[in-house]
């Protein structure tokens, strides 16, 4: 009896142990689970902000990588004689005359007496592709700068055709394999290439032209001067209009507007405004501006306005939020010295909250610099030579630029437009870090 | 005159009205005593005089701009030859823009014909009177005005009312402007739509599955005489914007997720604007990096797949075709685009769910895991789906990626590696460049435009009802 019970008891004891054991190591295992899934999920979050800094790295490497080579420029010195016979001028001529002088010949002629090998038509062809289609162009403005060059012998510093000029920077003298290598060169032009490098003519320098010229058909020649005057007669124009207008809607809405439906009735539409697509603001520009207000089409004025529409959603919203960080008190103190509303609010509240509402405009503004769907629609798309001097010329602008380059198939291009995009990036970083800075500096706490 | 310039003297003008009405009102001060007997301040009577001068001046330019075309228009169409005033009203119109054309030197009055003489001279008078009279007119309303406002400047007479009625005047037209934004996009697109289903019915458009919107220039031309079936640009929209969507929601709801819950504030301090650069990059950027890095590496990769699948006879991977314009390369750099927005939004929401929650979970012994995934996410639900269906908007209204990266030609298909167009392409494609302002196929852009302001308005206003409603339960 004792004894069974005895059995028992320690039978129950061990059972019980083993039982607590099982569940301990379950428990254990169990914690184990969690905690795993603990960390798998803190691994999830990491993973996730890693891909998107890596995607930041990427997109800026890859651009970089892609635009840096734009940035210089290749030029060939060669000697040319400016021959009195051949152009029919002498240094007394006057500029209508030299204007009229066929300098295309002469260019010409004067290669070929350089390269007097060279004899084939096809040949010829080839090594007056060499060099940019302007040259001629250039040597008549030098002439015309001074005639008295006339019958001396200059040294001129040529701008190399982009063919030549990517093989020189991406292909030239490096040891690749044939499908590594970038050229749409001949064998006869890569030996000239060869020969011009050897003798010390080839040189690069910074590419001035493309900050001091506008767009181009031919790569070599095509500059950002044009758009980025016309981004920033538009961006004038955008912020005459959206910074006024914004400032004056935030200041009715927060401290004018009495609650009944025509102020509910703007407030839903500033909020849905912030979300509709910017190209529906094109549609806008085209129907009402051009169509039926008949304004010229592709002009900053016109451009100005579309983006001003887009723009005034941002910029009254974070202004709102700026008036409504001023604290009553001030208000009240203001009210009780004897101000009016009106003084009230211009005197202290405005002032209190510019900060905020210039943060805000900063970043309306560099939406709209970046902006370029709906200016596409309102024709700032066409291919303009000139660099606009007035909101009513015809222009385009940095971003839409950008657009049209990359749709050029010239390889050089590829290279133009990375620098563009590399330009355009350096002008939002500035406007955004200049935000920053502003809200750090003038912000104030109550 | 240049507009710009005219605006300039008109402003200089105004400036010197200031100055003209403080000096004024100084005058008017010294001999009753000081500023304190006049009714006003000195500074609110100089900003009347100003107000007098500036505003008849530029509504004067305002309206003449908007207005002296169509008047010079219906003045010129008066002095046509009779026969062309019979003609329709696209006719007329063709003829009025050859009269311009040759009123600017383009072109000569032979092509048209000597009795248009008339009409063209009349024109080119005309437009020189309109230019030389409005910088004239508009300089003497400023005068004018400048003069009543000096009248006006009496030590009795209490600038500040007039000065403030007129600021409450202005900051509500101000504030309308959103309105009027708001009606004209309605219009805008209303009106041409209306057009464009007088052509091709409404359910063709809505129903149809073939979207070829080329229009034959003769009528007798062969197979073109457009389809415009919106089926394929709303299943390739849908397919882009779900890769985008699958891509930044996921990345942008963990790493707010992270930020907001784990992360220390010196790490949030430098991770956050950087995550934010994404936001600020323009799309134009985004584009090209899609057409020209994304699309070529992704075809190139799938061609290896293909290679590979072809030698170890997997069928499927060998038939593998990768269009150089893949929806997947488009919406994969599109989710990238909107990473930064869902996690800020994310982020909001997640910010907003009480402390009190997640520590009465933590006392019941969960883990941070835990907690996160079955308390504070249920309850910042409705505000990530209200995020979410912000950024499904954008992705959806998303332009210069699409135009840039994604094809041109609508198939109807639910591959990711074929080439797929969207609406946004379509609106863009078929008003770049030369149009005629009354073929189906320019008006099409804007029925395009009608169905994507509904879209994006009806997920707009879902999604912030739903915000709202959630932020009221913890408010």
């Amino acid at each position: 009896m004792t004894n069974s019970t005895n059995t028992e008891a320690s039978q129950a004891i061990t059972q019980l142990f083993e039982d607590r054991t099982l569940l301990a190591k379950k428990r254990a295992v169990a914690r184990k689970r969690r905690n795993r899934s603990e960390q798998r999920f803190r691994w999830a979050g990491r993973l996730s902000i890693a891909f998107g800094i890596a995607c930041v790295l990427f997109l800026f490497t890859d651009i970089i990588s892609k635009g840096i080579g734009a940035f210089t420029q290749t030029y060939v010195d060669v000697e040319i004689t400016f021959n009195q016979e051949t152009l029919g001028l002498s240094s007394q001529s006057t500029e209508q005359e030299i204007k009229a002088a066929s300098f295309s010949s002469f260019y010409k002629k004067a290669l070929r007496e350089k390269y007097p090998e060279i004899t084939g038509r096809k040949e010829k062809r080839e090594l007056y592709a060499m060099f940019t289609s302007d040259m001629p162009l250039i040597l008549r403005n030098m002439v015309v700068a001074d005639p008295s060059i006339m019958g001396s012998t200059q040294i001129i510093s040529m701008i190399a055709d982009d063919d030549f000029d990517t093989y020189y920077k991406h292909s030239y003298g490096r040891d690749l394999d044939e499908a590594d290598k970038i050229s749409r060169l001949s064998d006869m032009q890569e030996g000239l290439v060869d020969s011009l490098a050897k003798s010390g003519a080839v040189k690069t320098k910074f590419n001035t032209i493309l900050f001091t010229n506008s767009d181009s058909r031919e790569p070599e020649l095509a500059g950002i001067k044009g758009a980025v005057v016309g981004s920033i007669l538009t961006l004038l124009v955008t912020l005459a209009l959206s910074f006024p207008i914004a400032v004056a809607t935030a200041i009715y809405l927060e401290e004018f507007a009495p609650t009944n439906r025509i102020t509910d009735f703007i407030e839903v539409n500033i909020n849905n405004l912030a979300a509709v697509p910017s190209v529906i603001f094109g549609l806008l520009g085209l129907a009402i501006f051009i169509n039926f207000f008949g304004m010229p089409r592709s002009v900053p004025l016109l451009g100005g306005f579309v983006l001003t529409l887009m723009t005034l959603p941002t910029i009254i919203i974070s202004s709102r939020a700026a008036i409504k960080a001023v604290p009553p008190s001030i208000r009240e103190a203001a009210l009780g010295m004897g101000a009016s509303k009106v003084q009230t609010v211009i005197h202290h509240v405005l002032p209190l909250a510019m900060p905020g509402m210039l943060t805000g405009t900063i970043i309306g503004m560099s939406q709209a610099l970046g902006e370029t769907a709906p200016l596409l629609m309102i024709g700032m798309v066409a291919f303009i030579v000139d660099v606009p001097t007035g909101i009513t010329d015809s222009a385009t602008v940095l971003p839409v630029q950008i657009f049209l380059w990359s749709d050029s198939p010239e390889r050089a291009f590829v290279e133009k437009t990375s620098a563009a995009i590399m330009v355009l990036l350096t002008f939002l970083i500035c406007m955004n870090s200049f935000a920053v800075w502003l809200r750090k500096r003038l912000e104030r706490r109550w | 005159m240049n507009l710009s310039t005219l605006l300039l003297i008109i402003l200089a003008g105004s400036a010197v009205a200031y100055f003209i009405g403080y000096t004024r009102s100084q005058q008017i001060a010294k001999p009753i005593g000081g500023v304190r007997h006049l009714a006003t301040l000195p500074t609110y009577y100089a900003s009347m005089m100003t107000l007098w001068a500036l505003i008849p001046a530029l509504l004067l330019v305002f309206f003449w701009s908007v207005l002296d075309g169509a008047i010079i228009d219906s003045l010129v169409k008066s002095s046509l030859p009779q026969e062309a005033k019979r003609l329709s009203e696209e006719n007329l119109g063709l003829i009025m823009s050859q009269v311009s054309n040759v009123a600017s030197g383009i072109g000569s009055i032979d092509v048209l014909g000597q009795e248009y003489a008339p009409a063209v001279e009349r024109l080119v008078s005309l437009t020189a009177i309109s230019q030389r009279a409005m910088p004239l007119l508009a300089f003497c309303v400023l005068v004018l005005g400048a003069l009543m406002g000096f009248r006006a400047v009496r030590a009795t007479n209490n600038a500040r009312y007039t000065v403030e009625k007129i600021f409450n005047v202005a900051i509500f037209v101000c504030s309308s402007i959103a309105i009027f934004t708001t009606f004209g996009i309605v219009f805008s697109v209303l009106f041409e739509s209306i057009h464009f289903f007088q052509k091709v019915p409404f359910f063709d458009f809505l129903l149809g599955t073939h979207w070829s919107p080329q229009i034959a220039i003769r009528a007798d031309q062969a197979g073109a005489s457009g389809s415009f079936g919106v089926i394929p640009l709303i299943v390739g929209t849908l397919l882009i914007s779900m890769i985008a969507l699958s891509i930044a929601v996921p990345v942008g709801l963990m790493s707010a997720i992270y930020l907001s819950e784990y992360a220390t504030s010196k790490t949030r301090s430098i991770v956050k604007p950087m995550l934010e650069i994404l936001a600020g990059v323009p799309t134009v950027v985004y584009g090209f990096f899609a057409a020209l890095t994304v699309a070529p590496a992704i075809r190139h990769y799938g061609d290896q797949l293909r290679v590979w699948g072809a030698d170890n006879d997997i069928t499927w991977l060998a038939n593998l075709a990768v269009s150089s314009e893949s929806a997947l390369a488009t919406g994969m750099v599109m989710g990238v685009m909107i990473i930064p927005f869902v996690s800020s939004l994310s982020d909001d929401v997640i910010n907003a769910v009480p402390q009190s929650l997640r520590d009465g979970s933590y006392a019941l012994g969960a883990t941070q895991s835990e907690t996160i995934k079955k308390v504070v996410f249920p309850a910042a639900l409705p505000g990530i789906v209200g995020g979410v269906l912000l950024a499904a908007s954008r992705a959806i209204g998303e332009t210069m990626i699409v135009v840039m990266a994604a094809g041109l030609a609508a198939n109807l298909t639910v591959n990711p590696l074929e080439a797929v167009t969207t609406v946004t392409v379509q609106i863009v494609t078929l008003l770049v460049g030369d149009q005629e302002f009354d073929s189906a196929k320019t008006l099409a852009a804007f029925a395009l435009g009608l169905f994507l302001f509904v879209i994006t308005l009806a997920l707009n206003v879902i999604a912030l009802k739903v915000v709202k409603k959630y932020r009221e339960q913890y408010d």
